[in-house]
């Protein structure tokens, strides 16, 4: 203690005890407020992407920066104060100091993400990275300003170190949104800025020289810390996939191969998107005019029902939509992979757009292909409505899903009066692929009504209706709805004539030929 | 570049310990050998087993649970009558038909399909028809199969070039003179296909019972496949390659050891007409398995597994003596029967048969049968691959083996752990040596064969086997050499001797499904009309 009052009382009345022992105009000074203005842009981009990243994954934007900026300021106040504590060796600690930065904030982005796709310790982790971070910048500006109080004048170097900070965290909140995030997105943002921390050590080995002993460990250690970060920035071009996010239009947020499949989520502009194995599921966007015409027609027929199956759709929104109709008892949600639905009952920014549907009482989750699950159900109640919503079918394992043998086993599961609803892929883009798969839903002994609507971030999209008696045409619906009228649900009936019904093969088990029928109409439009 | 940027990244996925599942020591799997009974079935080869003492006297002893007997006990069912008893060596039923199963799914042991039969083979149609496969009839009487019960795409692939492709036949990469010949054999095939004998008999048809025995196709059986691909100046490298993989895989032999006939009979026997398509396949999850399960439900109370017969002999006229060992007791049980099926192979019958050596001495040296190794792969996982994706069939073309066939292919189940059945043909001349070759090669010798085969197209493998289990089949399938199918010791092999009535498909010489339900039915018929019941035939 009584070293920390006297190095407090030698930056108070100017006469230095322990640091710049060697005075005198022996360093580059503006050189090192250069520094200033590099390590003030790192520190707040580190503080951007912790508070973009928590914002993407858990939601509620204000309430994530509010936190992030609170836990990161008042961490930089406890760095600080800790400067106090550090006496001897100021240019080397500061070096030191540097790379601690560097690695810390440059992989928080990394980790973050890591920890949120594999660990449920995302918050405690996000926060003590924040803090982390924070501690180690704060420690940055007076240590430096210490470095260089022999040098300046006291009131020239409270100004001039201030307004470089400043300035530099000004350039940095304005390249974050309009270069960064777009060009290189959070992770490399985060690793690069990284680097750029570690370089400012290497260079500080060089503008403090005077003031370091050995310089070769130093250096060696900048170093290491550079390539480090060097080889995680071309691990995340390939590992974090750069190759995907060339084919996604705005930043991963999430992606992980789970047993089963890719999931991607990507956010942008306002909204967000989920992928499997690349393929488009839905945008927060639109995904509205999908789901509502997805569900409400069936339950324009059967206003009553009250056992529900559905089939794929684990992201939980056609259950958000289900959950309207209050007369519903129970819903079936059979569904290949756990970590979907799993990750759509809990994850935040799913859980929010579908309401918490997933977590309502009256929904059962089953994990199983949803083929192999109907074709274990025997002695089944039969369910009122079932809605059909899995991936195009663009490989084996998913064009079963389409055949007349599935179908078959769906009519089994259903009432004799029962409704069911299939998603059918487009009828603008994939016109052969849409009218098989109708043909095959009334060859396994369905009555059908096909219809469509638009859903810009998909395009023109279709469905079946079908049951196995005779019905009439849905009339009216709830309400309420975003997309659909009585007026618009009439209008989806009607096919425009490059649309229209086309004679085509039946799908079969023994022959998947809408396999090939999708991917050849589909390449048209890549 | 992206190559370089792309090993960088390897290298700092290996550094960071997240790769480290790749440096895992490969996991160690269990597994055995299944069978069959060598013990029990040498005894009754080498070794004096006690005689019976007191002989139960009974209409009908059939010796032999494979399809064949099944299918003389399923005609004896069929016709109410049941004063017959099924005598099996093995522990279960079903021969080379016959399926195992774990926690993950059945499987076949064995024979794992049979082709969709037309109109014309009535008796696979009410099988089948029996088992729930037949959905409905055409206008013509074909039957049309539940969507279910056929193999669902995809049927086949093939692993050439370092990845997979799409069908059996190698079609990327093909010249235009091999896709010439490929026509042109098809073309040959058509006209055997349309051929017919002044009796309107085709020359290719199933059962083999149905075809043709005039002298052209009979010529055919005078040359090898081999022979009579090079006399048509048949040269295509990957042509050659399917017509050896379709000898191995239906026969057990190769282009050179395999009677053209036999080899066109394999493209030509399936088509009603030139020009169409081969037949789809019918295939269950526990391959014929699921036809001998439903063979034994109806013949249930009138088999006996476990007993090794080890004397046929007739004592008077209207009396056969069956002497056989039941080992669970280690006792010997006796019958008199008035006849006998004796529904095993060949070289059983010459042992037990003591009258049939003298009287056919040719039939023990005109039978040549194939061993096979049959392995059941339990895989925890799914190897992850990428391109065209597993099917029901899987080929490997630079192989000995036949590839393997997916169990979990036809419960609709694309994801999570499954079972891979393996076939291994042994096709050497010598089939006595190959013989001896297989039975000596321990269970360790034998998973690494399958394993060292399968890790050419799945290198990360290893990670996912749980077992290997196998079964040494020391007398597969009959080989279809030259001059074999129409030689007098196969004419001659089929005629009863004795009272004694003979199935099995060794007396077709092709060892099929629906030639060992033929030669049970003939048997079984022939019998019933010897003890003059008549009804028609279900031939």
């Amino acid at each position: 203690m009584a070293d920390g009052k006297a190095t407090m009382g030698a930056a108070n009345n100017g006469n230095p005890r322990n640091e710049a022992a060697v005075p005198g105009p022996l360093l580059r000074v503006p050189l090192l407020f250069l520094t200033v203005f590099v390590i003030a842009s790192c520190g707040l981009i580190y503080e951007l992407v912790a508070g973009t990243l928590a914002s993407y994954l858990l939601g509620d934007s204000v309430m994530q920066f509010s936190t992030v900026i609170g836990v990161y300021l008042s961490a930089m106040g406890l760095g600080s104060y800790l400067s106090r504590h550090l006496h001897k060796g100021l240019a080397q600690r500061f070096v030191d100091l540097e790379l601690a930065v560097a690695l810390v904030g440059g992989f928080s982005a990394p980790i973050l993400f890591q920890a949120f796709a594999h660990t449920h310790a995302f918050r405690p982790l996000l926060y003590g990275l924040v803090a982390a971070i924070g501690t180690l910048v704060g420690l940055e500006i007076p240590l430096l300003m210490r470095i260089l109080k022999p040098q300046v004048a006291f009131k020239d170097l409270i100004a001039q170190v201030l307004t470089l900070d400043y300035i530099g965290a000004l350039a940095a909140s304005i390249l974050f949104p309009v270069l960064l995030m777009p060009k290189l997105g959070l992770v490399r943002t985060c690793l690069a800025f990284g680097m750029l921390n570690a370089l400012v050590g290497l260079w500080s080995t060089h503008l403090l020289k005077p003031l370091l002993g050995n310089r070769k460990m130093l250096r060696l250690r900048c170093v290491v810390v550079l390539l480090l970060l060097g080889t995680g920035l071309a691990f995340a071009k390939t590992f974090t996939l750069m190759v995907e996010e060339e084919i996604y239009a705005d930043e991963i947020v999430y992606a992980k191969d789970t047993d089963y499949q890719r999931v991607v989520i990507t956010h942008g502009r306002g909204s967000f998107q989920l992928f499997l194995n690349g393929g488009l599921q839905f945008s927060s966007a639109d995904e509205y005019r999908y789901h509502e015409a997805l569900v409400h027609p069936a339950f324009s027929l059967k206003p009553g029902a009250k056992r529900i199956l559905v089939c794929g759709g684990g992201d939980g929104l056609a259950v958000r939509e289900i959950l309207k109709h209050p007369g519903v008892e129970k819903i079936t949600l059979v569904d290949l992979d756990p970590a979907m639905t799993t990750l759509a009952a809990k994850m935040p920014l799913l859980r929010e757009l579908n309401k918490g549907a997933l977590l309502d009482r009256r929904v059962e989750v089953v994990n199983q292909d949803a083929m192999v699950w109907l074709n274990e159900q025997r002695h089944l109640e039969p369910y009122d409505l079932a809605f059909i919503d899995f991936p195009d079918p663009h490989t084996y394992s998913v064009g079963k899903l389409y055949t007349t043998r599935f179908y078959k086993l769906l009519r089994r599961a259903l009432a004799p009066d029962g409704i069911t609803a299939i998603q059918s892929t487009s009828p603008l883009m994939a016109r052969k692929s849409f009218w098989c798969i109708n043909a095959t839903v009334e060859a396994a002994g369905f009555q059908t009504r096909p219809y469509n609507l638009s859903v810009p971030s998909f395009g023109v999209w279709g469905f079946v209706l079908a049951s196995p008696a005779p019905f009439d045409m849905p009339k009216t619906t709830l309400p309420d709805l975003r997309y659909l009228t009585d007026g618009t649900l009439a209008a989806m009936f009607a096919f425009p004539r490059d649309m229209d019904r086309l004679p085509t093969d039946i799908n079969r088990l023994d022959n998947q030929v809408l396999v090939h029928l999708y991917a050849a109409e589909w390449k048209r439009w890549s | 570049m992206r190559r370089r940027t792309f090993a960088a990244g390897t290298a700092a996925l290996g550094l960071a310990g997240i790769g480290c599942d790749r440096f895992k020591r490969r996991r160690h799997y269990g597994g055995e050998i299944l069978g069959p009974s060598l013990e029990l079935g040498h005894k009754v080869r080498d070794v004096q087993l006690p005689q019976p003492t007191a002989f139960e006297d009974i209409d009908v002893i059939i010796v032999g649970g494979g399809i064949a007997g099944l299918s003389a006990a399923w005609r004896f069912e069929g016709q109410g009558f049941k004063k017959y008893l099924l005598l099996e060596l093995e522990s279960q039923v079903g021969g080379t038909s016959r399926s195992g199963g774990n926690g993950i799914s059945a499987y076949p042991w064995g024979a794992h399909y049979v082709p969709a039969p037309n109109r014309d083979n009535r008796a696979l149609v009410r099988i089948l028809q029996e088992v729930g496969a037949v959905e409905s009839f055409t206008a013509q009487g074909d039957p049309i199969f539940t969507e279910q019960s056929m193999v669902r795409a995809p049927e086949e692939r093939i692993f050439a070039a370092g990845q997979w492709w799409e069908g059996l036949y190698l079609r990327a990469g093909m010249t235009k003179e091999d896709d010439l010949q490929y026509k042109r054999f098809f073309n040959e095939v058509d006209a055997w296909v349309t051929w017919r004998d002044p009796q309107g008999r085709r020359a290719f048809t199933i059962p083999r019972s149905k075809c043709s025995d005039a002298p052209e196709p009979q010529a055919l059986d005078r040359q090898s496949f081999k022979q009579w691909l090079d006399k048509r100046s048949f040269s295509s490298e990957r042509l050659l390659w399917l017509l050896d993989y379709a000898c191995r895989d239906d026969y057990g032999t190769r282009l050179e050891s395999t009677s053209a006939w036999a080899g066109l009979f394999y493209f030509a026997a399936r088509k009603l007409n030139p020009g169409e398509e081969s037949r789809p396949i019918i295939a269950w999850p526990e391959g014929n398995g699921a036809l001998v399960n439903h063979l034994k439900t109806i013949c249930q109370e009138r088999i006996r597994t476990g007993i090794a017969v080890s004397q046929i002999l007739r004592v008077s006229p209207d009396s056969i003596q069956v002497s056989g060992f039941d080992a669970k007791s280690s006792t010997a049980l006796g019958w008199k029967a008035k006849r006998v099926i004796f529904a095993g192979p060949q070289h059983l019958a010459q042992h037990v048969i003591p009258t049939l050596w003298t009287e056919r001495p040719e039939g023990v040296t005109a039978f040549h049968v194939a061993p096979w190794m049959v392995a059941n792969i339990s895989l925890r996982e799914r190897p992850k691959e990428a391109g065209m994706p597993l099917a029901w069939d899987n080929v490997l073309r630079d192989s000995d083996g036949l590839g393997y066939v997916v169990a979990t292919h036809q419960s609709y189940r694309d994801h999570g752990p499954t079972v891979w059945t393996y076939y291994y043909p042994f096709t050497g001349l010598d089939d006595r040596a190959e013989r001896s070759l297989l039975q000596g090669m321990d269970w360790q010798t034998c998973a690494n064969l399958v394993l060292d085969d399968l890790r050419k197209a799945h290198p990360d493998l290893d990670r996912y086997v749980a077992r290997v289990d196998i079964v040494q089949w020391g007398h597969a399938m009959v080989q279809p050499r030259p001059n074999f199918l129409f030689s007098e010791a196969l004419r001659r092999a089929k005629e009863p001797h004795q009272g004694i009535h003979f199935a099995h498909t060794d007396l077709s010489g092709l060892a099929l499904f629906e030639e060992a339900q033929d030669h049970g039915l003939r048997a079984a018929e022939e019998i019933l009309t010897a003890f003059g019941i008549v009804s028609p035939t279900w031939r």
